[in-house]
């Protein structure tokens, strides 16, 4: 069910990002462009250090942009407000919840903000909303469970679903697959693709799962020292950009399996 | 927010006890007045006009000031606790406290080195009372300043420490200077104290008290996505900085009139957002803000009780009772969970 209109979600036009100080800007990558599509899947790769973190951080305007231009459904990232940016674009982090206290119900309510009240009453649509996503990710069992009773795969599952609850025409996850095993980063990998194919909606995730990735990514942003190229997997592999991903002598990328190997 | 769980009897509960120990609380006193008689004078005229005096003039207004010191804590506690993500923080973090120990320090420690006529227009309680406001804005304001420049909350945490350490050092040294009447004049309002609070006083305190009542009730939503942590709040469209501003001034409008009031009474304000959180298991604050209200009243209520020692003459410190009450409750719950959660 790959949606053929090329409905372009987010794009960024010569992105060069990084921190900015006092003195001078610290450019940790630039020269970033790429168009994401409505209903596609994308992995973010890249070595540890290489600014996966920034560039997602960047996109989701927790920091700003050192130049360049992002925009989400054709409008500037800077010119969205706060609240309108919320119901566009949704988070998953690595960072760990202030409160673990929180009931699973509780927590992908807490996704609904944006469209509640002042004081946060849920509506009828508010409980569907909840209810459904609850249901997508199949974690609808563990709705009373209190969020330090669940294990890291669930409660990954879960801050999905809270995700999916705000309603956004995109989610972008920070590493959604560290801690995990094998099993269930495949699983919640799958869960995402599913998710795109299911709801339409865009995902962006940055990952260290390149095996996975090549398998599931309809594109895949693939950041090196030089170059941050986007494209589908198989173009890339035909490109050989994976090659380049990291120092021939450790591990070494096999174009025929698509996966990479240690060299011996 | 669970499903559909409000705690409608856990607040019915909650509603009755309190009830129940208002009552209790008139009841007990130095003056034994029989319990119907208590009951005629709260809404009608009683044949014995000492004890109606009694009631109205002393007993009442007590009891009233003990359900907004509890409740007013409570919240205090909640919002801190929740603001700085650390299930030690209470009402007092931000140097609330130690600022109107300042104030007051001042005006009755330091009215010795200022000479004669000036100590005895510092004398007056209303000045206590305005000395502790303004300390306690005073230490408020700065750590505001700081907190500007600062983004981190866990540093404006420890900000507000070091200006407590501050204002300790300062007292250290006028008490060193001090006579030992201004010293026990200070000592004894470090007690704490419910009673001496005229319908005026009341009614000031109150006014205050609602305003940040109001403003506590506006930041719930703000409260309830900082659970999350600040960047999942952020991506719900919350304005942190607001928040935090709104949060804060809540914090000290009620703690502050509070120890400006009632002096600087310990420990409510840390204990009873855990022992309601034993009761209400949810962290949603539009449920806890009402309950850690409840809460906070009957067990200042019941503080207030024990500390008159039925039977007797004599008045215990409140603050006291409520390290009493309170560190054991704190200890028990540790031990119990083994952790804290918020």
């Amino acid at each position: 069910m790959k949606t053929e209109s090329k409905h372009i979600i987010l794009k960024a036009e010569q992105l060069s990002i990084g921190y900015k100080t006092k003195k001078k800007d610290m450019v940790i990558s630039s020269d970033i462009n790429f168009d994401l599509e409505k209903g596609q899947l994308i992995g973010l790769v890249g070595e540890n250090g290489i600014g996966k973190s920034t560039l997602l951080r960047t996109l989701i305007k927790v920091q700003p942009e050192l130049s360049g231009n992002i925009s989400l459904n054709n409008q500037n990232l800077k010119q969205i407000s706060a609240h309108h940016l919320a119901t566009q674009l949704s988070i998953v982090l690595t960072e760990q919840l202030t409160s673990k206290n929180l009931s699973v119900f509780e927590l992908v309510a807490l996704g609904r903000h944006p469209y509640t009240n002042w004081i946060g009453n849920l509506t009828e649509i508010d409980f569907e909303k909840i209810n459904q996503a609850l249901e997508l990710v199949g974690v609808s069992d563990l709705k009373e469970k209190k969020c330090f009773e669940l294990s890291d795969g669930q409660l990954q599952k879960v801050m999905i679903a809270r995700a999916l609850a705000q309603d956004t025409d995109i989610i972008v996850l920070d590493e959604p697959t560290t801690h995990l095993d094998m099993y269930h980063k495949a699983y919640i990998l799958k869960l995402l693709k599913r998710l795109t194919q299911d709801t339409g909606k865009t995902i962006l995730f940055s990952s260290h799962e390149i095996n996975l990735a090549i398998q599931l990514c309809d594109t895949m942003i693939v950041m090196t020292k030089e170059v941050t190229v986007t494209d589908q997997p198989c173009h890339l592999i035909e490109k050989g950009v994976f090659n380049s991903l990291f120092p021939k002598d450790m591990i070494a990328f096999d174009s025929k399996t698509g996966s990479f190997r240690v060299t011996k | 927010m669970k499903t559909n769980k409000t705690y409608k009897l856990q607040f019915l509960l909650l509603f009755v006890i309190l009830a129940l120990c208002f009552f209790t609380n008139i009841s007990l006193g130095s003056v034994s007045i029989p319990f119907k008689s208590i009951f005629g004078s709260l809404f009608s005229t009683i044949e014995n006009s000492t004890w109606e005096v009694i009631i109205t003039n002393f007993r009442l207004p007590k009891a009233i000031t003990a359900i907004l010191v509890g409740s007013g804590l409570g919240i205090s506690g909640l919002l801190m606790q929740t603001l700085f993500r650390n299930p030690l923080a209470g009402p007092f973090v931000l140097g609330i406290s130690s600022g109107a120990s300042l104030g007051v320090a001042l005006v009755i420690l330091g009215s010795g080195l200022f000479g004669g006529a000036f100590a005895i227009a510092l004398a007056s309680k209303w000045s206590i009372v305005i000395a502790a406001s303004l300390g306690s804005f005073l230490v408020l304001m700065s750590v505001l300043a700081v907190s500007h420049r600062v983004r981190d909350t866990m540093a404006i945490l420890i900000i507000g420490l070091m200006f407590g350490s501050i204002t300790a050092a300062v007292v250290s040294v006028l008490s060193y200077f001090s006579s030992a009447e201004q010293l026990q004049q200070y000592i004894f309002w470090g007690f704490g104290s419910l009673s001496n609070l005229s319908w005026n006083e009341l009614l000031i305190f109150s006014g205050i008290y609602f305003v940040g009542l109001i403003l506590s009730i506006a930041s719930i939503k703000g409260l309830n996505s900082l659970l999350l942590g600040d960047n999942y709040a952020k991506s719900l469209g919350i304005n942190l900085k607001k928040n935090r501003f709104i949060i804060i001034i809540a914090t000290s409008l009620i703690a502050g009139t509070i120890t400006a009031f009632a002096g600087p009474i310990a420990f409510i304000g840390l204990a009873i957002p855990h022992l309601t959180r034993q009761i209400f298991t949810t962290s949603n604050h539009k449920i806890l803000l009402p309950a850690v209200c409840l809460f906070g009243a009957i067990v200042m209520l019941i503080c207030d009780s024990v500390a008159q020692l039925p039977g007797s003459d004599y008045i215990l410190p409140i603050n006291a009772i409520t390290a009493l009450v309170g560190a054991p409750v704190v200890i028990w719950l540790l031990v119990r969970q083994r952790k804290m959660m918020f």
